[in-house]
């Protein structure tokens, strides 16, 4: 909704405080009536109208530098037809524009995670693992670099569109694993973010059907999402792979997953979304979590950590190290991370640890690291699984 | 429509060291780059090099005049041209034009004063 309305404003803040105004107006509006049938187009209807209003209200605004340049110069406010349905080309140029290469990368995703999905600075500061003041500045900065450079607002041309897919494709995934892992809150999964991570991933696909890296993340973003139904209990308690009901799986998801994996790792240098989602076709493809080829994860993790070594993959690596060849090799894998800065704040490290120990009867090593994680873990969710581990461990 | 500054920053050494045949080659790019893109281009010089620059450092008042360029860089600043152009993609397909072997471009939005 927010691109629909920066379309008509050209202008990022007052397009956002456009679409804050209407969510308060819906609010009222639909505690009186009924709600629309179609609310995201009536909030999309609202939050242009308005934005109309003010251009027509203001005539500063009209006289100021477009902050965003639009192609089609040719319609004046009075022209622009409102339309019912979502435009997805909106979002897609709207990511686009975050993720054009005169921006720094991080700026890309922040900016994108910020201003496409409507994250907070506090949420989209934890999925980067930095303070929130430090993303706060970096995303202004971005916000500024858009407006002073006059970077445009549009799809960018054939030649151009594969370097700006690879960006894009590092923020899709990054709203992807936000959503399917929210950092903080009562749910664990934030399923408006998982499906809006979906239809890009699948936008990009329709435009780029060539291109093995997307494939690779539509692949990755499939199969994660496959197991959604099961990764909570009824209760909402979190559940391992281990316990997962694989007969709620999303067969569908998976049968679409695996084959655009083999299309994926046709290129060579197989790339990283290539190799998260044939790790993740492992998983797919057990039938049960005892049937599972560790082995077979942990070469592919070898593979990834080499295509891309981020502390974070080298953990994840250490995980099916231990599950392959025990929890001691697995401990000795995760305690060569122990000095990675940007592992000092990770959750998963110390759950990690602590998991490895209970296996070896560590107990009071396992005590400590759970109770590391959970000063370091925010969702509910999962702090509630820790708990429970912490009470096992006392019996 | 805004305003950009394209630098021209190119390695001196390097440069002459490819002689004449380097330097002509410079002339006619920077010709049909004037002749191409004419109606963007709203200024623009080759700098001496180097060695024939000045820097001004200040103390409270009082200047302190030294020889040679600002920074020290291994790329130097050899040239600009001031250009016009509706956004930053299409000043970037313009700079493109620009000739600058051992070295590149920096392209930088003019401010603007209300």
């Amino acid at each position: 909704m927010l691109a629909a309305t920066v379309r008509v404003t050209r202008d990022l803040d007052l397009a956002e405080e456009c679409a804050q105004d209407a969510f308060a107006q819906a609010l009222t509006a639909w505690r009186s009536q009924d709600v629309p049938a179609r609310p995201g187009a009536w909030l999309t209807t609202v939050a242009r109208r308005r934005a109309l209003d003010l251009l027509r209200r203001d005539t500063l605004w009209r006289r100021a530098l477009p902050l965003l340049v639009e192609d089609d110069v040719s319609r004046s406010a009075e022209d622009i037809v409102i339309d019912d349905i979502e435009i997805p080309d909106d979002r897609l140029r709207l990511i686009c524009t975050c993720c054009h290469p005169t921006l720094s990368r991080e700026a890309q995703v922040a900016l994108t995670l910020r201003l496409v999905c409507g994250l907070t600075t506090a949420e989209v500061a934890r999925a980067f693992l930095v303070s929130e003041p430090t993303m706060a500045a970096r995303i202004t900065r971005a916000k500024k670099k858009i407006e002073a450079a006059r970077i445009p607002y549009r799809v960018p041309a054939a030649d151009e569109l594969p370097a700006r897919v690879d960006a894009v494709l590092d923020v899709v995934h990054l709203l992807f694993t936000t959503g399917h892992t929210a950092p903080a809150g009562a749910d664990l999964v934030r399923r408006d973010l998982v499906e809006r991570a979906v239809d890009l991933a699948r936008m990009l696909r329709l435009l780029l059907p060539d291109s093995a890296d997307v494939a690779g993340l539509l692949a990755l973003v499939l199969l994660t999402d496959a197991r959604r139904a099961t990764r909570v209990d009824d209760s909402g308690r979190l559940l391992l792979l281990e316990e997962q009901d694989r007969s709620q799986w999303d067969r569908r998801e998976i049968v679409e997953g695996v084959a655009l994996v083999r299309e994926a790792l046709r290129r060579r240098p197989p790339g990283r979304f290539a190799l998260q989602a044939a790790i993740a076709a492992v998983h797919a493809e057990a039938a049960t979590y005892a049937d599972t080829d560790w082995r077979e994860i942990a070469a592919l993790y070898d593979v990834l950590v080499q295509t891309w070594p981020s502390p974070v993959v080298a953990l994840n690596r250490a995980v099916a190290i231990g599950l392959a060849e025990g929890p001691a090799a697995g401990l000795a894998a995760l305690d060569a991370l122990a000095a990675e800065p940007q592992l000092a704040g990770y959750a998963y490290l110390a759950a990690s640890r602590a998991d490895f120990l209970r296996r070896l009867g560590r107990i009071d090593e396992a005590t400590t690291a759970y109770e590391e994680a959970l000063l370091l873990t925010d969702n509910t969710v999962e702090r509630e699984f820790l708990e429970r581990r912490l009470r096992q461990l006392r019996v | 429509m805004a305003e950009y500054l394209v630098l021209i920053y190119g390695d001196e050494k390097a440069v002459d060291a490819a002689g004449q045949e380097l330097w002509d080659e410079l002339m006619q790019r920077h010709g049909a780059f004037g002749e191409k893109h004419g109606a963007s281009i709203r200024g623009g010089n080759a700098l001496q090099p180097t060695g024939t620059a000045t820097s001004l450092r200040f103390e409270g008042d009082k200047a302190n005049v030294t020889d040679g360029p600002f920074a020290e860089t291994k790329e130097a600043l050899g040239g600009y041209y001031l250009i016009e152009a509706k956004d930053l993609d299409e000043a970037i397909s313009i700079a493109k034009d620009i000739p600058a072997p051992h070295g590149g471009l920096e392209v930088r939005p003019v401010m603007v004063f209300d």
